[in-house]
């Protein structure tokens, strides 16, 4: 038989396996490995920090509720989408996503920047009813949000793990994070060493209730500060990774 | 059990018993699935569907469709099929025993409960058709090694020379979904007693490894081992050689190494660097090929029985299967040239897409395979009713094409809306408007999607029938009298 000949393969099942597996492996090796080794893969810009407390407990429901399966978080650079929603989505400002939330689907319109287009006010009143501000609306009702208290014991937990998997979050902020929790929606609070922490966070009451922190608050948190770390009149694209002119 | 189908499983050689729970599974996660997807198509026309209730939203629904069509059903049928062609192509009951398999039927349906009541109760890592949490994706991790150990063991002790071309197919999407689950659901959990958990890469690196697993899970969940079926279940119901065996192997070769680098045609024009969205371009256009084998080899394997399609509706089912299965897979590399992809990206036209595929290839070759099954694992003559199969079929090919039509017409129609601008230069339509533009599409599309469902109900009748082992009397539709000379 000759050398390449697949009776090889189909006579011995472990090679078969083994050819399966180097067959598939290469495509995988060759598109995802760069990633991590060529620098410029996540630009360098101002401002991007980890999520503060709130913000993140804020992003694990809008994960839990699969907000990502209706609306995505990634301006393509055309431009209608520039125009509609902002500035294209940069590499560096999801870096510290676990996971990433770009989604698929534009059901509902694109939320990457969504933080500080509509008032607290209005996102509350959205979420409860859609229908109340956008008649044509076809998103489900999140009610129940401003019902439940943000019931996250461990925050300082999570911030740790996330450490473990590569978000920068000093100890002072894994010590914090319980008071920053609470002390970010809360307008009476002192609210110094968290924006010291976490700068441009969003504070003061969200769900139109600041007696109860609720998941109201944190959603909110999380939709008010999405596209508003990056500074962009500092920011210079020396390589336009998407073919368009760079500065 | 009946007395015939313990007498038979008595004395035939092979581990049925696991066939034919897992048939039964399949039957009814089918319904599930499309059941959950006609629901969610009604809350996307009319969003009181939602019930005002946080377990009951689009949101949290989605995945029960999702994953209950690909896993749940789509697996079973895997499961099911795969252990009955190594069987009896390897001439070999199944290795490791009775207890594992059952493990494995036991295992499996554990797995998707687990993953679906996470869903409706809010435990979700956020990835699409990766969204059971970790202790969940731990627990498919043990079952799916023992699937691959049952199914290479039973290779490996066959008593044939050579191992059958479906078998191929079944171990490369065996072992290959081993690598992408693995592969793109390390996590960290917070707590070892509670579910939440953050995975280990973010932003745009996890974004390829989710598309790398992303489109995979359609590479070789969806697509190689259901061309094991295809490999298996055409040529025994057309009675029929394998048209090619050259084409197979290269098509084999060819679609496994190229699928694998399609993934980056999920993100073009993202904040992925140009040089991954190219090479996942250019391989999902070279990709067309290999998918076009597979398809011939599959049709041309009725040369000298085409006759046959009129009288036996089963054959329809797997022929019409294929027919799909190259339609999709022209469409999906034209869908992933980026100029393309610009307009249909984010739009219904994927949604349309996926279904073609999801519908028109997994399904009908699915129910192609259990009207095969169901009265062989059963020991009956015949399908109770073939009339029945005719309405199925004609059900369900009418529910595709109600389908796949508006999603095109409101995909290209959004995405050409998104970019329109007025006369003054100002973008003409604002989101919601094109929302609004959706509706009769979306109520069209609901509507299909319940033709689909009332099909696969009078497939699980039928079935029943049959493996109760009724026969009902019946001229069949296609059997045309002959004209007195």
């Amino acid at each position: 038989m000759a050398f390449f000949s697949n009776e090889r393969f189909e006579t011995n099942s472990i090679v078969l396996l083994l050819g399966i597996i180097v067959t598939v492996a290469i495509g995988g090796l060759v598109e995802i490995v760069p990633l991590f080794t060529i620098g410029e893969t996540i630009e360098k810009v101002d401002g991007v920090r980890p999520y503060s407390p709130l913000e993140l407990a804020g992003r694990n429901i809008y994960i839990r509720e699969g907000c990502y399966l209706c609306h995505s978080q990634q301006i393509r650079p055309f431009r209608d989408e520039v125009e509609r929603y902002g500035h294209y989505s940069l590499a560096a400002e999801s870096m510290y996503d676990h996971p990433f939330q770009w989604g698929s689907k534009r059901t509902g319109p694109d939320l990457a920047r969504v933080g500080g287009k509509y008032s607290n006010e209005w996102h509350v009143a959205h979420l409860i009813d859609p229908r109340s501000v956008v008649p044509e609306s076809i998103m489900p009702p999140y009610a129940a949000l401003a019902e439940h208290d943000l019931d996250v014991p461990n925050i300082a937990e999570h911030l740790k793990t996330l450490k473990i998997v590569g978000v920068p979050y000093t100890q002072d902020d894994v010590d914090n994070a319980a008071a920053d929790l609470a002390a970010q929606a809360n307008p009476d609070a002192d609210t110094t060493a968290l924006l010291a922490r976490y700068p441009k966070a969003v504070t003061g009451d969200f769900d139109g209730d600041p007696k109860r922190l609720t998941e109201m608050d944190a959603l909110v948190a999380y939709l008010q500060v999405l596209g508003r770390m990056v500074d962009f009149t500092t920011y210079r694209p020396e390589y336009d990774q998407n073919g368009g002119a760079g500065q | 059990m009946s007395t015939a189908v313990a007498a038979a499983a008595a004395t035939s050689p092979y581990n049925e018993r696991v066939v034919r729970m897992f048939t039964i599974a399949t039957l009814f996660w089918g319904i599930v699935a499309f059941l959950a997807g006609t629901f969610i198509a009604l809350q996307l026309a009319f969003p009181a569907f939602n019930l005002g209730l946080e377990w009951t939203t689009f949101g949290r629904l989605r995945p029960v469709h999702t994953s209950a069509a690909i896993f749940a059903f789509g697996g079973n049928a895997l499961f099911a099929t795969s252990l009955y062609v190594v069987q009896r192509t390897c001439r070999a009951r199944l290795f490791g025993g009775d207890g594992l398999a059952e493990f494995l039927f036991w295992g499996y349906q554990l797995f998707i409960v687990l993953a679906a009541s996470g869903y409706v109760l809010g435990i979700t890592e956020g990835r699409e058709y990766a969204e059971p949490e970790w202790y969940t994706d731990l627990w498919l991790t043990v079952v799916w090694v023992v699937y691959l150990l049952i199914f290479l063991g039973t290779l490996i002790k066959r008593k044939e020379s050579h191992i059958y071309v479906a078998n191929w197919f079944y171990l490369a999407f065996i072992v290959t979904v081993a690598v992408l689950h693995i592969g793109n659901n390390i996590s960290v959990p917070v707590s070892f007693l509670g579910t939440k958990s953050y995975s280990l890469f973010s932003g745009v690196q996890d974004a390829m490894l989710q598309w790398w697993y992303g489109h995979n899970a359609v590479g070789f969940f969806l697509t190689a081992g259901f061309l094991g079926i295809m490999y298996y279940f055409v040529p025994k119901q057309a009675n029929r050689p394998v048209y090619s065996y050259r084409l197979s192997v290269v098509h084999f070769w060819s679609l496994i190494f190229l699928y694998i680098w399609a993934g980056p045609h999920h993100l073009h024009y993202t904040a992925l660097p140009d040089w991954t969205q190219t090479l996942g371009m250019t391989f999902s256009v070279m990709l067309w090929m290999p998918s076009w084998g597979g398809m011939i080899n599959g049709l041309m394997t009725l040369s000298g029985a085409w006759d046959k399609l009129r009288t036996d509706p089963v054959l329809r089912f797997l022929v019409t299967s294929v027919g799909f299965y190259g339609m999709s897979t022209f469409e999906g590399p034209v869908m992933s040239i980026r100029s393309v992809n610009s307009l249909s990206h984010y739009t219904d036209w994927t949604i349309g897409h996926v279904h073609s595929g999801a519908l028109g290839w997994v399904a009908f070759v699915s129910f192609g395979a259990m009207y095969y099954l169901v009265p062989r694992l059963w020991r009956r003559a015949r399908v109770y009713s073939i009339r029945m199969i005719e309405w199925h079929y004609w059900l369900a090919t009418i529910g595709i094409v109600l389908y796949i039509v508006p999603m095109w017409i409101s995909g290209i129609m959004q995405g050409l809306m998104w970019r329109a601008y007025d006369d003054l230069g100002f973008l003409q339509f604002s989101f919601v408007e094109t929302v609004a533009a959706m509706h009769p599409y979306y109520i069209v599309r609901a509507g299909a999607g319940g033709l689909f469902l009332l099909g696969a109900l009078v497939m699980v009748y039928n079935m029943w029938r049959t493996a109760r082992g009724d026969v009902r009397t019946e001229t069949n539709l296609g059997t045309v009298a002959p004209v007195a000379a």
